[in-house]
């Protein structure tokens, strides 16, 4: 049994895979609180299937892009179960699931791009052949420098629909696809590493300020 | 001895992964993967980058602490996690795991509050706690005193008595270290570079401490203004061109810090009728700290249990022991949904 799930956008999702196809999934009714979601949705889906964790084979896990606290969410309950059941964790491109999704329910016939939402009116954008084959490392930009004509899958296109005006679903991450991309090796299978794409914001301090009036000159 | 609990404690609410495991109140391992140096040229924690150590960290740091112990991670009885107070982000991770590892091996959570762990990992060391006990918990993120008559928090048995209501004393270690070039984090520095200097060398103020401010703040404390002095008589002395004696200055500094924490903690603990005083938080590994404590509690009759330095700072080890307590009494543990709550009173010992 594949378990899996992405936790890089506003939604949690989970879904468990027994080798011919998904026979659980759940998807959180509320944006956001992912640290509290993600573990009441893997023991729900488990229930729904009447699995146990020692009845998983191997983990997979949206490794982003994606906001930076909810994709550690996802990556450390991934690699804690991984280390606990001694089984493998697949890392998944975030943006790979949905290119999955648009090639695999036809929202796309061609090359196509998946831009999703990086905050600070930022996207994280790839593009992809008619295969959902990624042709290079996702990145993140303005969408004014990003701006395509071509059909763009995920929210990025709903959020700024003047640089991205060819939009379509899917809009976020679903793990019945990450799963069904990973059994059917449709994917290319990364380590359980977050893609950050962003540095810390961290700011060397400078020298303390003074504290006693600037000193006057004397006559 | 074998009926008691093994407990495996996660704490990584500031810049310490820290993995404990107990047996009752016998510790088994103490692993910590710090990410200190990678904050010290920022002069403090960032958060973000905190955050990520403790990815990376996390689950090393479990195999670390199931090694050292010996134990495999099917024998553990329950898990404790720090579920707050302390960095949202970085909280989230330990969490997270800890949830991972219940929720994996089918055994109870319990999400238990930072400051009443760092009451009970005294157990680890000098055996149970006396319950009443007064706690001056003082680090770089907190400082407070506490009547403690049931680390577990149940019905009000972590009660506030005063907190600062500015910096936290830690906090004040490491602005006036970096007044004095002394590197990050300043606690230690301070201290060793206090001992070849005279603490009346300098008289700097003791927040809180006249008459009015003790009518409405006799347990709290304050450093700002503390820090401010010290910046100021420094400025003053580079200003004329004199140098500056910095082992003065940290150990005139060092002690108005200590004179006052003693001075409130003493005073609870005699208004409050107590005869144990229990130190604990990074500041607790201060060796003038502990030495005026002793110095002055003895006078009093009172008893100072202060645990050894390696767990007076951050660690999971804290966090197992609370755990350790939290089964011992029966509390019920706390659901998966469990958040992580940045801002977590101290009165709220376990997530219900
Ligand atoms: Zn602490």
């Amino acid at each position: 049994m594949l378990l899996a799930f992405d936790t890089a956008s506003p939604t949690v999702t989970v879904a468990l895979h027994d080798g011919s196809d998904v026979v659980a999934s759940a998807t959180a009714t509320s944006a956001m609180r992912h640290g509290e979601q993600l573990a009441p949705l893997v023991a729900q889906v488990l229930e729904q299937a009447g699995a146990k964790p020692a009845d998983l084979t191997a983990i997979a896990v949206g490794v982003g892009p994606g906001p930076f606290t909810g994709l550690r969410v996802g990556l450390v309950t991934a690699r804690t179960m991984g280390h606990v059941l001694q089984v493998p964790v697949h890392g998944v491109c975030s943006l790979d699931a949905l290119a999955v999704e648009a090639v695999e329910t036809g929202t796309v016939d061609g090359d196509f791009v998946v831009a999703t939402d990086a905050r600070r009116k930022e996207v994280y954008l790839a593009s992809y052949d008619r295969e959902g084959r990624r042709h290079h490392d996702p990145v993140v930009d303005r969408p004014a420098v990003l701006a395509t004509d071509r059909p763009v899958v995920g929210e990025g296109a709903a959020l700024y629909p003047d640089a991205f005006p060819a939009g379509r679903a899917p809009l976020r991450p679903d793990a019945v696809w990450l799963a069904r991309a990973v059994a059917s090796r449709r994917v290319d299978v990364l380590e359980p590493e977050p893609m950050y794409l962003r540095r810390p914001d961290a700011e060397v301090p400078r020298s303390p300020k003074a504290v006693l009036p600037d000193a006057v000159p004397g006559p | 001895m074998k009926s008691e609990p093994l407990v495996l404690g996660i704490e990584t609410s500031c810049d310490e992964t820290g993995v404990g495991i107990v047996r009752g109140h016998t510790l088994l391992a103490d692993a910590v993967a710090s990410s200190v140096d990678q904050h010290a040229r920022f002069g403090g924690v960032v958060p973000e980058v905190a955050s990520r150590a403790h990815l990376e960290a996390m689950v090393p740091t479990i195999q670390r602490a199931c090694e050292t112990a010996g134990v495999q991670l099917s024998d553990v009885d329950a898990i404790a996690v720090t579920h707050g107070p302390g960095l949202a982000g970085a909280l989230l991770v330990g969490v997270a795991s800890a949830k991972a590892l219940a929720l994996s091996l089918g055994k109870p959570l319990y999400g238990v509050n930072h400051l009443a762990a760092h009451v009970a990992v005294d157990q680890l060391e000098h055996g149970p706690l006396p319950e009443p006990c007064l706690a001056l918990l003082v680090s770089g993120g907190h400082s407070s005193l506490l009547r403690v008559t049931d680390v577990t928090g149940h019905e009000g048995g972590v009660d506030p008595l005063g907190a600062t209501i500015d910096d936290a004393a830690g906090e004040a270690f490491d602005k006036v270290a970096r007044l004095l070039g002394l590197p990050f984090p300043g606690g230690p520095h301070i201290d060793r570079a206090a001992r070849e200097g005279n603490q009346v060398a300098i008289d700097f103020p003791r927040g809180l401490t006249s008459r009015r401010d003790l009518e409405r703040h006799r347990f709290d404390f304050s450093f700002s203004g503390l820090k401010t002095a010290v910046a100021r008589w420094v400025e003053a002395r580079q200003r004329s061109g004199e140098p500056v004696p910095v082992a003065d200055v940290a150990a005139s500094f060092q002690e108005a810090v200590c004179d006052v924490l003693v001075r409130k903690a003493l005073d609870a603990a005699a208004a409050e009728g107590i005869e144990d005083l229990m130190i604990g938080g990074g500041v607790a590994a201060n060796s003038r700290l502990r030495a005026l404590a002793e110095e002055r509690a003895g006078k009093l009759g009172i008893r100072v249990r202060v645990p050894r330095p390696g767990l007076c700072t951050d660690n999971g080890a804290m966090v197992a022991a609370l755990g350790s307590t939290m089964v011992a009494r029966g509390r019920t543990p706390s659901p998966l949904d469990l958040p992580a709550d940045s801002s977590l009173p101290v009165t709220d010992v376990l997530a219900g």
